[in-house]
């Protein structure tokens, strides 16, 4: 088709050029470019934008898209022990069958009757996370983990009328670079070694920190290098005799087996909901939630939305609506708390799909199966030769650090090997915790089976001699 | 199926006898009624030990070399009780599921022009099902470079696009969403100045009324003092007088969208623009309203020297309920060193990040972006190229001033500002007359909407437009769809008039009725979950 031939694009209903015209007509205009007058020549773009040709066609358009998407590899071609943040949990298939849904996926802002059901599902899923994490109060999604951390660290800095925050020296570098830049100018973020023995927040160290301008001290359950802080309760107990808040950053999916932060004294709980339901998407799988116990001064500090439940007008019949609106910048604009946008309700009503089929048996028994796939890979890599697991007698979740600097390769160099055999080891270390040495942060889920982990083990193996 | 005896079937009431006549044509507004399937709460519908999925059992192997690590916790540290969450059959979490996404209006199934400003426009379902194979869906963000090369290219032919688009010389695909990319936004801002070492020194952001609430609210967060300029009453934007007053040597940036969203384009931007870069402040241009000047005009050509797109707005990714969205911020090469990290580079054929970036602002969020969505957004331009885009502006413009017109029309209804002048992709209406005239508000008018199976929102806060009403049809809708809005709004401005009270009682044929919403401002009886609700109405545990 020559280029200036009149289109009719299937996603345009009315680029037909006779209805074109007819509306034209209708609204008193000779032609689009009437409707422009305002815009000035100066400012007009008078070429065409210099775009490759389009595909218009869905054949063609499959073919390209899909021929770029095929040059990758997926985790699933091979085994992958890639974690760090993003994990390879299995999917059910009701939660894409949900989220999948046009009314769902194509919803945006409507308000609580012909949108009823999405404020209905956003808040069984804050219901079930709140059961959960056993706190009353939970967001609306917020973006990402990374998110839901940085504003429950403000949050707290609000709360207290404090402006320093004590964050583990464990924590991820990208985790860590976010928060940074979000708590400038107000907050001053100090960090706590990690003990080097444990892989734990060294309580002395801390202890040490604490002071009267301390706002908040953050933890994470588990830590980043994979190892639970099984001194948190007394953390906790410290932050508080200090007057300040304990936040603690927890991934959802070991609430099965580990105790809810809330039990042992957080004010203020947050985390990434990926790993429930939700697929990798090369990181774009993430959302964030933000908990707390049911106090007005908490509350009141969420940038958030959050839906609550309400009566109508019939006996019997369940509302719902927006709590608290006007702390959000919707309503107040910079008076508001922080920001509020759109951020990631699919992944919040996926992750609520999630925790439904999983029930409280499921959640226990996930967490049961990858502390023991674990502890056998843990085991396994244990022995070989040339590794070291620095944390290996404390507590592990789903991921451990090892080790591979006495076989004298570097991780990038063993990672290249196993990738030649099928095999994606684990997050590289090196850059962002030189202290460990030639470091990778090895993460097990559900997905594998034993032979996975015999398999990692022999080629690591094959691969340091 | 079964057959119904003959001596029960109905009889046509309309014509027991003659000539059988056409069943149609159908009323307008129709006779929409919503599901209402009275669904419970997910928590009523357990049955103890039911389950819905069975995670995979441990193996033998590996149960008998460890045991149960789980069981080794310290006490304290292991949860004592499972936690109390819903027991169902998969089947019960399905059907309960799916009858909430009927109780949800979304584009796919609504004339969608009644959520201005958020360009509510077509997802085709092919791009869908691009993301969702194990090719896009199943690939981990640490992957070695060589195993994501096609992602990596998409991305990197997706920067190269909104650069032409935009004409702005790098981007960032990595922010959440629109808020997140007016974040990113300020934080380059702030390390520009920074740099420069005048962070200090400027301290003020200017934005306007009109333009999002988060770009007031980002700013203020980043630290900014944030001055907002007023509409000026007769045209709609702000004077370059009020500009000029506002502008001095402690300007960081105007961060400023256009057309605003009254759908009025701002014909001074430059000049604006250059009072901002007079005195040494930035220009950021918040694109969240771009879909009527795809290849009409840019960024570049006002001057501006960062701006943001939301994919989710003008390119066509779904607004999944309220995301995951994507938000891309692209600047002038003066600004690029600040961008988020890594970067995606290439050379054509061979694609990688670029982690090694000292001036950057780092991450705004995990990895790389909302990867499903640019994949998405990539596809959609793809699909259309330079002629596609500029229709899709054209047609979104003419749609809005079609509809305009036919609004207009109705009783009670008008569009403040700039009498006489076209409006860009969207109107902010007012139905001030209509309630000094009936008493009917803006907010029951949207409620009665609903009862024909259409969106109707109102407006950012303050309402600068009293009764305000804010349409933004795309290029997604027909003549007929327009239409048909339209004679849902002028149904309804009637029924203000004649019959007010069957608006002030709307919705009635909703998925629920009026929502009894003084609870949600009471830290006494407000619930935000399931056991907050059981505990403050006294239910047993």
């Amino acid at each position: 088709m020559a280029a200036d031939q009149p289109i009719v694009h299937p996603y345009i209903p009315n680029s037909i050029p006779a209805i074109k015209a007819e509306m034209l007509a209708a609204i008193g205009a000779s032609s689009v470019e009437d409707l422009y007058a305002d815009i000035p020549e100066s400012l007009r773009l008078r070429r065409p934008l210099d775009l490759p040709p389009p595909y218009r066609s869905e054949v063609e358009l499959v073919r390209h898209v899909g021929g770029l998407l095929d040059r990758n590899v997926s985790a699933r071609e091979v085994i992958s022990f890639l974690g760090a943040g993003c994990y390879q949990h299995h999917v059910p298939a009701i939660c894409d069958e949900i989220n999948s849904r046009g009314e769902f996926l194509t919803a945006y802002a409507g308000e609580p009757y012909e949108d009823h059901g999405r404020f209905q599902a956003l808040f069984e899923y804050a219901s079930m996370m709140g059961e959960l994490l056993e706190m009353d109060v939970v967001n609306v999604p917020t973006y990402d983990g990374f998110q839901a951390a940085a504003t429950a660290l403000r949050m707290a800095a609000r709360i207290t009328g404090r402006s320093r925050v004590l964050l583990p020296a464990s924590i991820g570098r990208d985790k860590l670079s976010k928060i940074r830049e979000y708590l400038k100018p107000d907050l001053a973020v100090g960090l706590t070694p990690y003990d080097p023995a444990t892989g734990e927040v060294s309580v002395p160290k801390l202890q040490g920190a604490l002071g009267a301008d301390t706002a908040a001290v953050f933890l994470e359950n588990p830590n980043y290098l994979g190892v639970i802080e099984t001194e948190a309760r007394g953390i906790v107990r410290l932050a508080h005799e200090a007057g300040a808040l304990a936040v603690i950053s927890v991934d959802p999916s070991t609430l099965g087996v580990l105790a809810a932060p809330a039990s042992f004294g957080a004010d203020i709980v947050c985390g990434d909901i990926q790993p429930l339901g939700i697929h990798a998407h090369y990181g774009g799988g993430h959302a964030g939630f933000i908990a707390t116990h049911d106090e007005e001064r908490f509350v009141n500090e969420y940038p958030s939305r959050l839906f609550g439940i309400a009566p109508t007008i019939v006996d019997g019949e369940y509302g719902f609506g927006d709590v608290a609106y006007d702390r959000t910048s919707f309503a107040k604009r910079e008076l508001g708390k922080e920001w509020v946008g759109t951020a990631a309700a699919l992944w919040g009503i996926t992750a609520g799909v999630y925790l439904a089929l999983m029930g409280p048996q499921g959640m226990t028994e996930l967490g049961e199966g990858l502390m023991a796939r674990t502890r056998y890979a843990i085991d396994a890599l244990g022995v070989i030769p040339g590794v070291t697991i620095p944390f290996r007698k404390r507590h592990h979740f789903n991921e451990f650090v090892a080790d591979v600097s006495a076989g004298g390769r570097t991780v990038a160099e063993v990672n290249a090997a196993l990738r030649e055999r099928g095999i994606f080891g684990g997050a590289d270390l090196s850059v962002q915790f030189p202290e460990l040495g030639q470091a990778m942060l090895v993460c097990v889920t559900e997905v594998h089976v034993r032979a996975d982990i015999d398999r990692l083990a022999a080629v690591l193996k094959e691969t340091l001699r | 199926m079964s057959r119904i005896p003959k001596e029960r079937k109905v009889q046509n009431v309309h014509r027991s006898a003659g000539p059988p006549r056409p069943i149609g044509p159908k009323p307008v507004p129709k006779r929409f009624h919503q599901a209402r399937w009275d669904e419970p709460i997910i928590f009523e519908l357990s049955t103890p030990g039911a389950r819905g999925i069975l995670p995979p059992p441990v193996e033998a192997g590996i149960r008998e070399a460890v045991g149960d690590p789980a069981a080794a916790l310290p006490k304290g540290v292991r949860r004592e009780r499972p936690p109390a969450l819903p027991e169902l059959s998969q089947i019960h979490v399905l059907r309960h599921y799916d009858r909430l996404s009927q109780e949800t209006l979304g584009v796919d199934l609504n004339i969608d022009v009644g959520q201005g400003t958020c360009t509510m426009k077509y997802s085709p379902k092919v791009n869908d099902q691009l993301i969702r194979g194990p090719k896009a869906a199943d690939l981990h963000p640490l992957q070695d470079e060589s195993t994501v090369q096609g992602m990596l290219e998409i991305m990197w032919r997706l920067e190269r696009l909104l650069r032409e688009i935009s004409g702005m010389d790098r981007f960032t695909l990595q922010p959440g969403a629109g808020s997140a990319a007016i974040w990113a936004n300020l934080a380059m801002i702030r390390a520009f100045h920074a740099a420069r070492g005048e962070a200090d020194r400027r301290d003020e952001v200017i934005t306007t009324l009109f333009s999002h609430p988060s770009n007031a609210a980002c700013a203020k967060t980043a630290g900014y003092k944030v001055i907002t300029l007023r509409p000026d009453a007769q045209t709609g934007y702000p004077s370059l007088d009020a500009l000029n007053a506002a502008v001095s040597g402690r300007t960081a940036a105007l961060v400023i969208t256009n057309p605003e969203d009254t759908g009025i384009f701002n014909p001074h931007i430059e000049s604006f623009v250059q009072a901002v870069h007079d005195v040494g402040g930035l220009a950021c241009y918040d694109q969240a309203n771009a879909n009527g000047i795809l290849g009409i005009t840019r960024a570049r050509e006002a001057g501006f020297d960062l701006c943001h797109f939301n994919l989710h707005k003008t390119f066509s990714t779904p607004h999944a309920g309220g995301g995951p969205a994507a938000g891309v911020c692209g600047v002038t090469s003066e600004l690029a060193r600040f961008l988020p990290t890594p970067t995606v580079e290439g050379d054509g054929e061979r694609f990688w990040l670029d982690h090694d970036r000292p001036d950057s602002i780092g991450k705004v969020r995990p990895w790389y972006g909302v990867a499903p969505n640019i994949v998405r957004a990539y596809a959609w331009i793809m699909s259309l190229g330079a002629a596609g885009l500029r229709e899709v502006a054209e047609i979104a413009v003419l749609n809005n001033n079609y509809l305009m017109k036919r609004v207009l029309e109705i009783r009670g209804a008008a569009a403040p500002y700039a009498e006489g002048h076209r409006r860009i992709e969207q109107v902010r209406y007012s139905w001030e007359e209509l309630a000094r005239e009936t008493g009917v508000h803006t907010d029951e008018i949207g409620l009665r909407a609903a009862d024909f199976g259409v969106h109707y929102w109102l407006s950012h806060h303050p309402w600068v437009v009293p009764e305000p009403l804010t349409l933004e049809p795309t290029e997604s809708y027909s003549k007929d769809d327009l239409d048909e809005y339209a004679a849902i709004l002028r149904h309804v401005a009637g029924e203000a008039y004649t019959d007010p009270e069957i608006v002030h009682t709307a919705p009635h044929r909703s998925t629920v009725h009026r929502v009894d919403d003084s609870a949600l401002d009471d830290p006494a009886r407000w619930a935000m979950t399931w056991r907050a609700y059981r505990r403050k109405v006294g239910a047993p545990a």
